[in-house]
């Protein structure tokens, strides 16, 4: 168990709170540094993946867990960053230059579809950001001069300062320095005024406006930084699968990135991460399962079911998601035997109407 | 082709009253309502192509069917996240319309194939002066008429209809008035789902029953929304409005607006006046 006696300001927004932290997070660094070394190639394509779904995550929780607007419309900005990047791959762009034009198209879309949402709230916003996930999906479809249909694009392998990307290792390299970087970005905008701001606007709307949070500026704000960290995460996962057309990008992808952050643990940034691990494996430990089961039970609804069944027990028995359920187990082991079992109920909570009248 | 319009958007219409039901009584956003309606499918499918009942039979079956599987989902599913923000319990219904599309699969005898359901007015058309109709067009309608009327008559002047109407304008004051709130939302629940199944079975013939047929439920998102999400009579016209849209937009413009119709004109309604047509606006007092 350690306290933390707290001397100064400066310690309520240093980025490692004592030592220990900084020793776990170097030693998952290194880890994670040392991975090509470690692991083999299909474990090296999964973290590849966790990385790019992270970085999704980290958009969403930012928008769903930290500003508390609601998207069903993210596939949408993975596929504008992904079609970006591969169009201008192809016009002989560098990467350089791509993938920050790539982000910032997202950005310009999020920040379109945000307008609605000072207007929207909850349900309504939902069903425009999935409204605007099938315009863009239907559009991707026909614009065939530009997207090439249905029959899709393909992307070359990234050059880097005259550095090919091709292999396992670099291009693993470069998902995780992305990740990182917006790790970064995310926890630094979350100690500043903005992400203050933000966090101000999820707990409570009228409160924040009343103490000077202007809500059209920064949910707007809020809603193209989510995107544009899709769109990165886009065009990563353009360059990961090498060819894209637009069944990748459907509504039901959106509602998979949304489940990131609902498994992770809405409202922590771990919590990205941890989902975004969550979604990549459990597909695998689903075909795993597959073998031992009869064949009638064992097809393709099988997913579907199991995944279902996860985000509903999720939402039933742990709300704080894989992240909280961390917490619990840590502060069970820190407490240990003095550990209460109501520590970490919800109060009793009533139904709450968001009706007016 | 107007007819075409008001039958599909009868269907729509149908599947948006189910989650304007469930919207008004619990808050609730029930996105697994298409799938609810695919299941209705199935139930009728398997009563009248494994067992052979005749239509009336099969639609009392699936309905009396999904009813129960409504109220379960309530029971099972709903109740312990009472009072958690809107966006868990929409992820909830998202994960039940999961498992709903997932277990179909699995079920002997439905798997993932594609069915059709044979109706008594197959493909019988009639003329009416120079105007020839589809009968099947005309049945959906006068079917979705005559529901619609029933339901109103059930919410006029039934016991439980009026109960579910105090619940859900104010439940507090329901539950003050002697009203079993929680066995009445059950109800909800078990009513919008036979709605569902009703509107399964209407739209079994035009598009066959399979697995994802469940996905009509996002079109009939936009014609609730349209409609204003807690007015039964905006679902109505709403559903009418998608249906047309689309009719007419499939004829006269360019190839694939069709899909997208009902959601430009959701975004147009939710930019001019966002709480729908037949929504009522207000302001939140601080």
């Amino acid at each position: 168990m350690r306290f933390l006696f707290k001397t100064d300001y400066e310690q309520d927004i240093r980025l490692f709170k004592h030592g220990g932290q900084r020793f776990w997070y170097g030693l998952l660094a290194l880890l994670l540094l040392a991975a090509p070394y470690l692991a083999g190639e299909y474990l090296m394509s999964q973290l590849q993946f966790i990385c790019i779904y992270s970085i999704v995550g980290l958009g969403l929780m930012l928008l769903v867990g930290f500003t508390g607007q609601i998207s069903l419309g993210h596939a949408a900005f993975l596929a504008i960053g992904a079609y970006a990047e591969a169009l201008l791959q192809a016009r002989g762009v560098p990467f350089l230059v791509s993938l920050p034009a790539a982000a910032l198209l997202s950005a310009a879309f999020g920040w379109v579809v945000g307008l609605p949402a000072l207007r929207l709230k909850g349900i309504y916003l939902a069903i425009a950001t999935l409204a605007f996930n099938v315009i863009i999906e239907e559009v991707i479809t026909r614009w065939e001069g530009l997207t090439n249909g249905n029959s899709g694009l393909h992307l070359k392998p990234i050059e880097l300062a005259g550095l090919k990307l091709d292999g396992d290792a670099s291009f693993y390299y470069l998902c995780l320095g992305l990740t990182g970087l917006a790790v970064l970005a995310l926890l630094n905008l979350l100690r500043s005024p903005t992400g203050r701001a933000f966090v101000a606007i999820r707990d409570s709307e009228i409160s924040a406006s009343c103490m000077g949070v202007n809500l059209a500026t920064y949910k707007t704000m809020s809603f193209a930084l989510s995107a544009a960290l899709t769109g990165v995460a886009g065009a990563l996962y353009a360059h990961k699968v090498t060819f894209i057309s637009p069944e990748q990008f459907t509504l039901l992808q959106s509602i998979e990135l949304v489940t990131i952050v609902i498994l992770g643990g809405v409202g922590f940034v771990h919590g990205a991460i941890l989902g975004a691990a969550f979604l990549i494996v459990l597909p695998q430990l689903i075909s795993l399962a597959k073998d031992y089961l009869p064949a009638d039970v064992g097809g393709t609804g099988l997913q579907a079911v199991v995944f279902g069944l996860v985000l509903v027990a999720f939402i039933i028995f742990e709300p704080l998601g894989l992240y909280g359920r961390w917490l619990k187990i840590r502060i069970w082991l820190e407490l240990f035997p003095f550990y209460r079992r109501g520590m970490f109920r919800r109060q009793k909570s009533y139904m709450k109407s968001e009706r007016l009248r | 082709m107007l007819l075409a319009g008001v039958a599909q958007g009868c269907v729509y219409a149908l599947v948006a009253l189910g989650f304007v039901l469930i919207y008004k009584a619990t808050e609730t956003v029930n996105f697994a309502q298409g799938d609810l309606m695919m299941l209705g499918g199935f139930f009728a499918l398997t009563a009248s192509a494994l067992m052979g009942w005749p239509y009336w039979a099969t639609i009392l079956f699936a309905v009396a069917a999904m009813a129960v599987v409504g109220m379960l989902i309530e029971r099972l599913v709903l109740r312990p996240v009472l009072g958690q923000p809107a966006f868990t319990v929409v992820m909830i219904t998202i994960g039940v319309g999961y498992v709903l599309r997932g277990a179909v699969t699995m079920v002997p005898g439905w798997g993932s194939d594609t069915y059709t359901f044979a109706t008594p007015f197959a493909d019988a058309t009639f003329k009416l002066g120079e105007v020839i109709f589809a009968v099947q067009q005309v049945a959906v309608i006068v079917m979705t008429a005559a529901l619609v009327a029933v339901l109103y008559v059930f919410f006029r002047f039934s016991k439980l209809g009026v109960a579910m109407q105090a619940t859900s304008q104010n439940q507090l004051a329901a539950a003050y008035m002697g009203i079993p709130v929680r066995r009445v939302n059950m109800m909800i629940w078990g009513l919008s789902a036979g709605v569902a199944a009703f509107a399964g079975i209407l739209l079994a013939p035009v598009t066959f029953v399979h697995s994802n047929m469940g996905f009509i439920g996002l079109k009939a998102f936009p014609a609730a929304v349209v409609g204003g999400f807690g007015s039964v009579p905006g679902a109505i016209v709403g559903g009418l409005i998608i249906g047309v849209v689309e009719a007419f937009s499939g004829r006269y413009l360019p190839e694939g607006f069709k899909d997208v119709a009902a959601y430009v004109v959701v975004l147009a309604v939710l930019l001019v006046k966002p709480s729908g047509i037949f929504g009522e606006t207000a302001r939140k007092k601080v």
